[in-house]
């Protein structure tokens, strides 16, 4: 190594490298850059000593202070259900109805069932539980299967026409397409539809009240108020959940659509199927 | 005849060369502010006890809001969102009270500097405070300017040792004591204090603590002037605040030079000699160690304590006081006119003096009138304006108010009678510390009826709703209105609410939607 090289145009040393003509100056770094180098490296082989850091065969070292996040979601996560616990505990206790009467946990099982809906109805039901033609709006007071906190608690546990649950509820309406005639589908369907205002053709509305009381009343009952027993709609009001007017209430009786809905008491568990009664029963319509 | 090739070199030296340039960076030189007594100084050490009392003393006023607020007088509860200024609470949408304070501060600070220059700079403004009171620390353990520069050239003997090390332990502590009492405007302070003592508080107040008392020290002990000089904006900002008008701490060499330490043998060789003796006494005492002779300069803060230090040696001297004073710029351009002849010759004293002793009556003086000119005429209507607008929203605004959500999913719901039902989040805010029942009724919507889940509606149709103190509630209201009613898709109708008890109320006007074709 020959002595110190001075560049002569800046007058500052170079570091002996030359590429055409052209030096390459060697100034010095500020020592306080220097000095917060050197703290960061120190900084750097405290730190992984102290945490996980170096690549081993199967995993990496663990670090004398053991650190996993991972650790710290669980520790989060239990903490949180810890801060739950005795609002799941009397949700556990109680019954939907003392749930909805009292404020504080009326208020949790709102929350938390707003939540488990989320996750789990608005595929069908809307995220709105606003639900669509052959989805039922929850967010109305027309029930098929009862509109009561416990009705809905039933419904949500068991489900709806759902085969793999044995307590689960069923009806099936026949396709009187192969029972009753054309015209006397055309008929039901006029008086059907002039129950909730509808003005149908009046010369239908009067035999079809005959085909009425002799094929649908039986569970639908005499005034055609339904029967939540059955899951029989109720045909007067304004609410119909395969369409209104005449064309859908025919298409309707003569091949019916039949709706299921999945149990959900073994996959959600009690506490989470009464909040979402709750939270349900809270959107407008419960009984 | 000349050879056209060869050229005459020119008189040139590069100005920016190794040889001649300065390094960028400009190690600070210690300034050692000398002791003074005087009538400015009297009025700062005035100032001074006034801030810091304000400072420290605030958050521990009390203040009766009665059993469901707290009792300090000044008080941000950041947890709970709610700003207590003695007799006025406010709450976080009525943030704009605070901007418009510093809106306030800020022409405030604009009317301050246009009449009377850098007043806040030089006896308000926390830094010169604190550099005032860590000079005192400084002075009362190392000794006056003298003194000090003695021990800070010395070599580090025990006694030195001993000096600086109990200084920076009483600026430390003095610096604690900032960040300490910076703290109690933040939560209740009697119960902070002992727990921050136990060690119990939240650690943000332990960080707050250590950041303040790094800063105070930072600032206040070690770096103090260049605070000032490089790191505040308002040094560069008020050169656009003052003007020719604006009272100043100035010089007057129109009657201080040609400055002379020997002016019995200037006057005996028959030259013209100013009241200035040169004897330093404005530059010793500076505390941003500037020399106020230089003129006008960015550094200066307007301490005005070289005007103490002059007038003391022209008391001496048994000269009139006022070589150094507050001063505009346009009588001291017209001072200077007449001392210079109009600028025919250099200062001349014998000018600005009748027969060599008293002052000509030409001299211009400061008058009060100058205070009232356009410039601040229009920043006091500006800082008034916007006085009276806080002061007016203050003393008429709600302390009652409601705020309505209309749910958009479901935007409504049709009923099996065929009726239409929307739900509202209704958000009722009751913001006085006591609890109120307040009355929630609709108008406009024919027909129409509220319903509240877990809630029996009374046959008057109006909702009474008990709110807590100085809270929210929220409500979720289902309005429902039957089919024939509705004439539109979208109808308008309010919510009002009301205190029976004080017949505060508030509306809110929402919106009923329904599908296009009802029935």
């Amino acid at each position: 190594m020959s002595g110190e090289h001075i560049d002569e145009v800046s007058d500052v040393s170079t570091t002996g490298h030359e590429w055409d003509g052209i030096k390459e100056l060697n100034n010095p770094l500020p020592r306080w850059w220097v000095i917060t180098f050197y703290v960061t490296i120190v900084w750097a082989i405290g730190y992984t000593i102290a945490y996980p850091a170096w690549t081993m065969l199967s995993s990496a070292t663990r670090g004398v202070l053991v650190y996993s996040s991972r650790h710290d979601v669980k520790n989060e996560l239990e903490a949180a259900e810890v801060a739950k616990g005795k609002y799941v505990a009397a949700l556990q206790a109680k019954t939907v109805f003392e749930i909805a009467a009292d404020d504080v946990l009326r208020g949790f099982a709102i929350a938390a069932g707003g939540a488990a809906f989320k996750v789990n109805c608005v595929q069908c039901h809307g995220s709105g539980a606003q639900g669509s033609k052959g989805f039922p709006n929850l967010n109305d007071d027309d029930w098929l299967w009862g509109g009561k906190a416990e009705q809905i608690q039933q419904t949500i546990t068991h489900g709806i026409r759902f085969a793999s649950d044995s307590d689960t509820r069923l009806s099936e309406m026949p396709a009187f397409g192969d029972i009753i005639t054309p015209e006397q589908i055309r008929q039901v369907s006029a008086y059907v539809s002039s129950l909730s205002g509808a003005v149908g053709d009046q010369a239908l509305v009067i035999p079809g009240a005959n085909v009425f009381a002799e094929n649908c009343a039986a569970c639908h009952g005499d005034n055609a108020k339904g029967n939540t027993e059955l899951g029989a709609p109720d045909l007067t009001d304004a609410i119909w959940l395969y369409g209104a007017g005449e064309t859908a209430i025919a298409a309707q009786v003569r091949a019916p659509k039949q709706g299921v809905m999945p149990a959900w008491g073994g996959r959600l568990g009690e506490v989470k199927v009464k909040e979402l009664a709750v939270y349900v029963h809270s959107l407008g319509g419960g009984e | 005849m000349r050879d056209k090739t060869q050229t005459e070199p020119p008189e040139a030296d590069a100005i920016d060369s190794p040889s001649t340039r300065e390094p960028l960076y400009a190690p600070r030189k210690k300034v050692f502010p000398k002791r003074i007594s005087g009538n400015f100084r009297r009025f700062k050490w005035l100032v001074m006890a006034i801030t810091l009392a304000i400072y420290y003393l605030t958050p521990w006023l009390r203040w009766d809001r009665g059993p469901f607020a707290p009792d300090q007088a000044v008080l941000i509860d950041l947890a709970n969102r709610r700003f207590y200024f003695f007799f006025i609470e406010i709450w976080p949408q009525e943030f704009y009270y605070v901007a418009g304070l510093l809106v306030m501060a800020g022409i405030g600070l604009f009317l301050i500097t246009s009449t009377v220059g850098r007043a806040w700079c030089g006896y308000t403004c926390p830094q010169t405070v604190w550099v005032d009171l860590f000079l005192v620390v400084e002075r009362a353990i190392e000794g006056d300017r003298n003194a000090r520069i003695k021990l800070d050239a010395g070599s580090w003997t025990a006694r030195k040792l001993v000096l600086r090390v109990s200084r920076h332990a009483i600026w430390l502590a003095i610096a604690a004591a900032t960040g300490g009492a910076w703290i109690f405007y933040f939560a209740d302070a009697p119960s902070l204090i002992d727990e921050v003592f136990a060690g119990t508080a939240a650690p943000v107040a332990y960080i707050t603590i250590g950041v303040l008392t790094a800063t105070t020290y930072t600032f206040g002990g070690l770096m103090r002037e260049q605070v000032c000089t490089y790191m505040c904006p308002w040094p560069r900002i008020q050169a656009a605040m003052l003007d020719e008008n604006s009272l100043t701490v100035t010089y007057n060499d129109w009657r201080g030079e040609p400055r002379s330490r020997h002016a019995k043998k200037a006057l005996a060789a028959g030259q013209p000699v100013g009241d200035c003796v040169d004897c330093n006494a404005c530059v010793a005492v500076c505390p941003m160690g500037i020399d106020i002779r230089d003129g006008q300069q960015l550094e200066c803060i307007t301490c005005a304590l070289c005007i103490d230090a002059c007038d003391g040696v022209m008391n001496k001297l048994g000269k009139e006081r006022g070589l150094i004073s507050y001063a505009t710029l346009s009588d001291y351009n017209a001072n200077m006119a007449a001392a210079t002849a109009g600028g025919a010759c250099s200062v001349n004293p014998s000018l600005v003096r009748t027969d060599g002793s008293a002052f000509s009556n030409r001299l211009a003086h400061f008058h009060v009138r100058k205070i009232f000119r356009p410039r601040t005429f229009v920043y006091m209507s500006a800082w008034s304006a916007v006085g009276l607008a806080l002061l007016y929203s203050l003393l008429t605004r709600d302390r009652l108010e409601v705020n309505v959500l209309h749910d958009r999913n479901p935007q409504f719901v049709t009923l099996s009678d065929g009726s239409i039902r929307n739900g509202y989040t209704v958000k009722l805010l009751n913001m006085i510390p006591e609890p109120r029942t307040i009355v929630v009724t609709m108008q406009g919507l024919a027909d129409a009826e509220m319903s509240v889940v877990g809630i029996d509606m009374p046959a008057d149709r109006s909702l009474s709703v008990p709110v807590e103190p100085d809270r929210l509630k929220m409500l979720k209201i289902f309005v429902s209105q039957p089919a024939e009613q509705i004439n539109a898709r979208a109808q308008t109708f309010k919510f009002r609410v009301e205190d029976k008890a004080s017949f505060e109320s508030d509306e809110y006007t929402a919106t009923f939607n329904a599908p296009e074709i009802v029935r």
